[in-house]
């Protein structure tokens, strides 16, 4: 019997299926393999060199969430800033960094924003907020990303080949089901939009299963209680008149067209890579660190040589060992 | 530029306890090797525990409790977890330069309602004010010492196989508690610390089995990181049922919300007993009505923690390195 791959897009998802376990309690004819749906993983390497550069300057504050602070750029990472001096600071959203910039007039403060439509709605919220509140001195460094083209992508990948999603929860709360409708058909992939509790994500995994054997290449939203099909319209509205699509580079998958967010014209101003001109030294890929191909499903983490050994929670190679959401930490921590 | 000491040195996992370890060696002896809260000393055939430990927390004030109750309560704990009656504690206070008195006033007055409430006495004190910014507000370090209740097993850091794991109540709730007042994260959750003292219970279950082998209060790191530890010192393994421990709801969907596993959120007001199969009901008992068994020391998974989820899948529990942080999306 033909082996039945599925991949979990999310981060959260990754996680949660680590942590309760589900991986060893699937029958050898289900494969589940990790997407490239963690914020921090995909981030590119000269977007987090980026923003050391711009923690540099002397009038500056950088914000950021949690996990970006120790994923390594080229050289170091914003916590390795932080230790040198540099003010450097966590937030919990991006609100809390517009307050810091009121609270700090003769600084600058730049949030460096980092996630996918389940966040960017909150940031263009607050670029809103700035705007009407007349703060002069916030500045957003816009790597956020979409999910679908990336989605499209691993929907077109042979290698590895899947043969269903199991979608977001969180985004689609956002996005609604229906922009999957497309990709399912298109591609002839499955797709099921599943909630974070263990008994979701088993549920999905069995209807994705069903579907696959069927042929049925359609959406099913299992997360009924939070996700409709036409998604949270309010949330779209703020994001897009705020933002637009841009070309973006993502960390595994390279540039992918219209796959990130810039701020719209008249919003520019608040856009950090127009205020601070920094020049990013040339990336330098990591020789064996293979977290691309692990973003892309391709490879599991235990296939990495570095994997426990040179590449720990502790000391962080690549960025799916950092990220609470990503698919070495979870491995590590989990299922090691 | 050589290493330096970085916030997580002080977080209760593994780099915390290198650097504890590192220190150990120095001044190595009998008494300390033991590793732990409180140490066991001997004079003139009064068995005694005396442990110190001090505190920084922030916000000073926090829903369910503050420092001064703090203060009082680890050290109370600490000595309760030995087998011990905690009878008096000392009061030393770093206070940084423009602290308001009203707000000591508070938090001492906090101190006199903690050690009346677990029946000790505040016997001897210092002050030191430091410059603006040396310090943050106030800082407060408290040693107790207690007099060793007698029974017949020893009360160690060891556990022995077989052994039934009984916890007195629900986890996670001093720690969110404490994230949600410190970021202003606006949960209406109603979730409180659940600091307090601990010696009454203690004494209880000591009464109730003379079979206890291990009693520890789950302080930062949470009820994972201090098994993890038990079971590397006692080189056996534990196994836990995830489907016994006890978390109330909001406390879990908070964790959710966040990213946290609630295993790794610090508690101030939690311990778990070691203790014989026979006694364990009797023990769970002297516990409180939100006690329960949680798991069981075994002879496999040597030194690790084994944790059936509530799908009865298994995974081991690790160490940890860095502080929880909360997730993006």
């Amino acid at each position: 019997m033909k082996k039945i791959r599925l991949m979990e897009v999310c981060g959260t998802h990754t996680m949660a299926i680590a942590k309760a376990g589900i991986k060893k309690l699937l029958p050898s004819g289900i494969e589940l393999v990790s997407g490239p749906g963690c914020p921090v993983c995909v981030t590119a390497q000269g977007d987090i060199d980026r923003a050391i550069e711009i923690s540099r300057f002397d009038n500056v504050i950088m914000t950021t969430f949690g996990d970006m602070m120790r994923v390594p750029g080229t050289k170091e990472s914003l916590d390795d800033m932080r230790g040198k001096g540099h003010d450097v600071r966590l937030v919990y959203s991006c609100r809390d960094a517009l307050n810091i910039a009121r609270y700090n007039t003769g600084k600058k403060v730049v949030f460096m924003g980092v996630g996918f439509e389940t966040t960017s709605p909150t940031v263009a919220a607050t670029v809103i907020e700035a705007e009407k509140k007349g703060i002069r001195n916030f500045f957003v460094l816009s790597d956020f990303k979409l999910i679908f083209p990336a989605l499209e992508i691993m929907a077109k990948s042979e290698k590895p080949a899947i043969d269903g999603f199991i979608c977001p929860g969180h985004v689609s709360v956002i996005t609604g089901s229906m922009p999957y409708e497309k990709i399912a058909a298109k591609y002839g992939k499955p797709c099921v939009i599943a909630g974070f509790e263990t008994a979701d994500i088993l549920k999905s995994i069995i209807r994705l299963t069903d579907l696959i054997k069927r042929r049925e290449y359609s959406v099913v939203t299992e997360y009924k209680r939070a996700v409709k099909r036409s998604g949270n319209r309010k949330a779209q509205k703020i994001l897009n008149s705020v933002f637009e699509k841009s070309d973006t580079t993502w960390r595994g998958l390279g540039m992918i067209g219209k796959s990130g967010l810039r701020l719209k014209n008249e919003y520019r101003r608040f856009d950090a890579g127009g205020e601070f001109r920094v020049k990013i030294p040339r990336t330098k890929r990591r020789i064996a660190c293979i977290c691309g191909d692990i973003l892309k499903g391709a490879k599991s983490p235990v296939e990495c040589k570095l994997f426990g050994k040179a590449c720990t929670p502790r000391k962080p190679v690549g960025p799916c060992m950092v990220s609470s959401e990503g698919t070495c930490a979870a491995c590590y921590k989990y299922e090691k | 530029m050589g290493e330096r000491i970085t916030l997580a040195h002080g977080n209760g996992g593994k780099l915390m306890h290198e650097l504890v370890d590192r220190l150990r060696i120095k001044f190595s002896n009998k008494i300390l090797d033991e590793m732990s809260d409180a140490a066991e000393l001997c004079v003139q055939k009064s068995k005694i525990a005396f442990s110190t430990d001090s505190y920084v927390v922030k916000p000073l004030f926090f829903p369910g409790g503050d420092i001064g109750k703090l203060a009082v309560f680890g050290t109370v704990n600490d000595i309760s977890m030995k087998g011990a009656r905690p009878l008096f504690i000392s009061l030393s206070l770093i206070i940084e330069e423009g602290l308001g008195i009203s707000l000591l006033d508070r938090i001492m007055t906090s101190v006199r309602e903690a050690s009346r409430r677990a029946r000790v006495q505040v016997v001897t004190g210092d002050i030191k004010v430091v410059e603006r910014a040396s310090a943050d507000k106030i800082f407060i370090n408290t040693s107790g010492i207690g007099l060793i209740i007698n029974t017949k097993r020893r009360i160690g850091s060891k556990a022995e196989k077989g052994d039934l794991i009984v916890i007195n109540g629900k986890i996670a709730e001093h720690g969110m508690a404490v994230i949600n007042a410190r970021e202003k994260l606006g949960f209406i959750s109603g979730i409180k610390s659940d600091c307090t003292n601990l010696n009454v219970q203690a004494e209880r279950c000591i009464k109730a089995s003379k079979r206890i082998s291990v009693m520890r209060d789950l302080t930062r790191g949470g009820l994972a990181t201090a098994l993890c530890e038990i079971a590397s010192f006692s080189n056996l393994g534990i196994e836990l049922y995830e489907k016994n421990i006890p978390i109330k709801g909001n406390v879990r969907r908070m964790c959710d919300m966040l990213g946290f596993d609630p295993l790794y959120v610090a508690n101030e007001g939690k311990f778990v007993c070691f203790v014989d199969k026979k006694d364990a009901s009797k023990v769970k008992r002297g516990m409180g009505k939100s006690a329960a068994i949680i798991g069981e020391v075994v002879s496999s998974h040597k030194k690790e923690v084994y944790l059936k989820t509530v799908i009865d899948a298994g995974r081991i529990l690790q160490m940890p390195v860095y502080d929880q942080l909360p997730r993006i999306c």
